[in-house]
């Protein structure tokens, strides 16, 4: 096991996670409530990482933080060095890569909120971001927290954009699963068997737990709708 | 005008997306205490009217004014938010919030600066709701009208100056609702709040209201008292919503010292003539005005006996309904006791007594 792969996976999928938390609630909340006619554009683009070959997605990526575009240029004269292959394009591109994990689940949960209820809480007095905060936030928590799994477990396994943005530098930007394909390049397949086998029970377990988190919130969290 | 009691007046018009269009105007004194009920069928845009009210829905046209505060007026583009309407909203189904115990449900208005200080209060509203014995129960786990208890709470605690409420008794079932309308009814009496309520059922409208609004199809139709709009409907659209259960068409053929004498599909019958327009008329019976009587030759203050035949005897309740035909149908609500003391069965020939002010006539 190449402990230093999963370190580097794990400190990855956990600062996705909280970046996308929040970045997520806000947007997520957007899609959610908006009336915009233009909205179905928005959601086509959070969705794209959902059908694109994470290649294609890493390519566009790897283009546009790159030393010849402005992005990438302005990012260099602040920091001080370039994005590509290093841990902090990583975490730009697996943000990228994650949104629609973390939005789409936030964004059914607040849309499920009954409307009454958060008419109610206008009408006592409360306002539209308090009435998200005390009323809409708590009662789509299991979606947030099905977002934050999903976006954890997704960016633990993921492939081919850490490979096109990161590169494969030991100890930096070797994941998990650039470590395994390492392995079988090696031929070394007890390696990877074992590491193999060490994704795919945190996989299972990570869904066991959104599955059952959701099953317990149904009935709880989509009450009848409201008749006129 | 008094200025010590408040106003609610609208008018107020909104078009929808497939042609409906809701155009009401009203005005009236809101004392403590008083019950504007808004009666209708359903579609009739009655729960729209309470919601623009209420500020959650937005008008084409018009005004909204309560007391010396104006919460709409188009025309100069003013429209008060329902955070800053101070009212008490309780919404069809209540919309408890399921995440929050009852007491933090009734505390929920007021700002967490304030709970201590306002702690004391919202104790009193729980134990006026009978609700301390089940301050931190989950809404899901109390009865329905508990339920309706605690959203009255909720909607008392930030002190409203008005109280909305949307079909307050539909969600609970037939023998609770009985029980809870005469108490809902003395909570909004005691209360020092003027309410306006949203109900489809005729018996809601005369347990709770003391002024009443008809709607029907975005319009408003009659106001006035709710025993009198029962009572005396103003056209047939009010009649059958209010649910008199004889109307037929006729026709006045003379009216002498108030007594009209009009015909209906060949009967004669005598009705208290309140002045109704032209010849052509709705004649409206209520079943509870009718009396069953067998043989002939009785005397009593009846102005009306017509014999017929019944046609069927069905179950209303703890009572029985029976159709007659007596040249038109006329419904009898009357005791399963008296069915049996009169032998009554279907095809049985009775007469049928009706008083000349309980037959009602509206222009046709």
């Amino acid at each position: 096991m190449n402990w230093d792969a999963v370190f580097t996976s794990l400190r990855l999928a956990s600062l996705t996670s909280l970046i996308l938390l929040v970045l997520g609630i806000p947007l997520a909340s957007w899609l959610a409530f908006s009336r915009w006619r233009g909205k179905f554009l928005v959601e086509s683009v959070v969705a794209l990482p959902l059908v694109l070959p994470p290649t294609v997605l890493g390519f566009y990526i790897l283009t546009a933080m790159g030393p010849r575009s402005p992005a990438g240029r302005w990012y260099e004269t602040l920091i001080g060095s370039p994005l590509p292959f290093t841990f902090e394009g990583l975490v730009f591109g697996s943000v990228i890569y994650s949104l629609p994990f973390a939005i789409q689940p936030m964004a059914n949960a607040f849309a499920a909120v009954d409307r009454s209820l958060v008419e109610v809480s206008w009408t006592l007095g409360i306002s539209r971001l308090a009435t998200f905060f005390r009323l809409i936030l708590p009662s789509a928590k299991n979606g947030v927290i099905t977002a934050l799994v999903l976006t954890f477990a997704h960016t633990m396994g993921e492939f081919g954009v850490v490979l096109m943005v990161g590169g494969n530098i030991e100890g930096v930007t070797r994941t998990v699963s650039i470590d395994i394909y390492d392995q079988v390049q090696d031929l070394n397949y007890t390696a990877a068997s074992q590491t193999s086998l060490v994704l795919l029970v945190f996989s299972f377990t990570v869904l066991a737990i959104v599955y059952w988190l959701n099953r317990r919130s149904s009935p709880m969290f989509w009450p009848a709708t409201r008749q006129r | 005008m008094n200025t010590s009691i408040p106003s609610l007046g609208f008018a107020i018009r909104k078009r929808f997306q497939g042609g409906f269009v809701l155009d009401v105007s009203f005005e009236m004194d809101a004392e403590p205490g008083k019950v504007l009920v808004i009666f209708g069928p359903s579609g009739s845009g009655k729960t729209t009217l309470l919601r623009c009210l209420a500020g959650l829905e937005s008008i084409d046209r018009g005004m909204i004014r309560f007391g010396n505060e104006i919460w709409c007026e188009t025309g100069q583009r003013l429209n008060v938010p329902p955070q800053k309407r101070r009212i008490g909203y309780v919404p069809q189904e209540y919309a408890l919030f399921p995440h929050l115990s009852i007491r933090q449900n009734v505390e929920y208005a007021i700002p967490r600066r304030n709970r201590l200080k306002e702690s004391a209060w919202v104790d009193q509203l729980l134990s006026v709701m009978g609700l301390i014995a089940l301050q931190d129960s989950l809404p899901a786990a109390i009865s329905g009208g508990q339920r309706q208890r605690v959203a009255l709470a909720r909607a008392l605690a930030r002190r409203p100056r008005l109280l909305l409420l949307d079909e307050p008794l539909s969600a609970l079932d037939a023998p609770t609702r009985t029980v809870l309308r005469f108490e809902l009814r003395r909570r909004l009496k005691e209360l020092e709040v003027p309410a306006a309520l949203v109900t489809h059922d005729w018996e809601d409208a005369l347990a709770l209201g003391d002024q009443m609004i008809v709607l029907s199809d975005g319009q408003l139709l009659q106001s006035g008292k709710p025993l009198d709009i029962l009572t005396r409907p103003e056209n047939l659209t009010v009649a059958s919503a209010v649910g008199v259960e004889t109307i037929s068409p006729g026709r006045r053929l003379q009216t002498d010292r108030g007594v009209a004498e009009v015909e209906v599909n060949g009967q004669r019958l005598w009705a208290a003539d309140t002045g109704v327009q032209g010849d052509e008329v709705y004649v409206c019976i209520r079943a509870e005005d009718v009396t069953l009587e067998l043989g002939s030759g009785t005397r009593s203050s009846a102005r009306n006996h017509l014999p017929g035949t019944v046609r069927a005897i069905t179950a209303a309740g703890p009572l029985l309904r029976v159709k007659v035909d007596v040249g038109f149908e006329v419904d009898a609500l009357v005791t399963r006791q008296a069915v049996e003391d009169l032998n009554l069965a279907v095809g049985t020939s009775v007469r049928v007594g009706i008083k000349a002010t309980a037959i009602h006539l509206i222009p046709r």
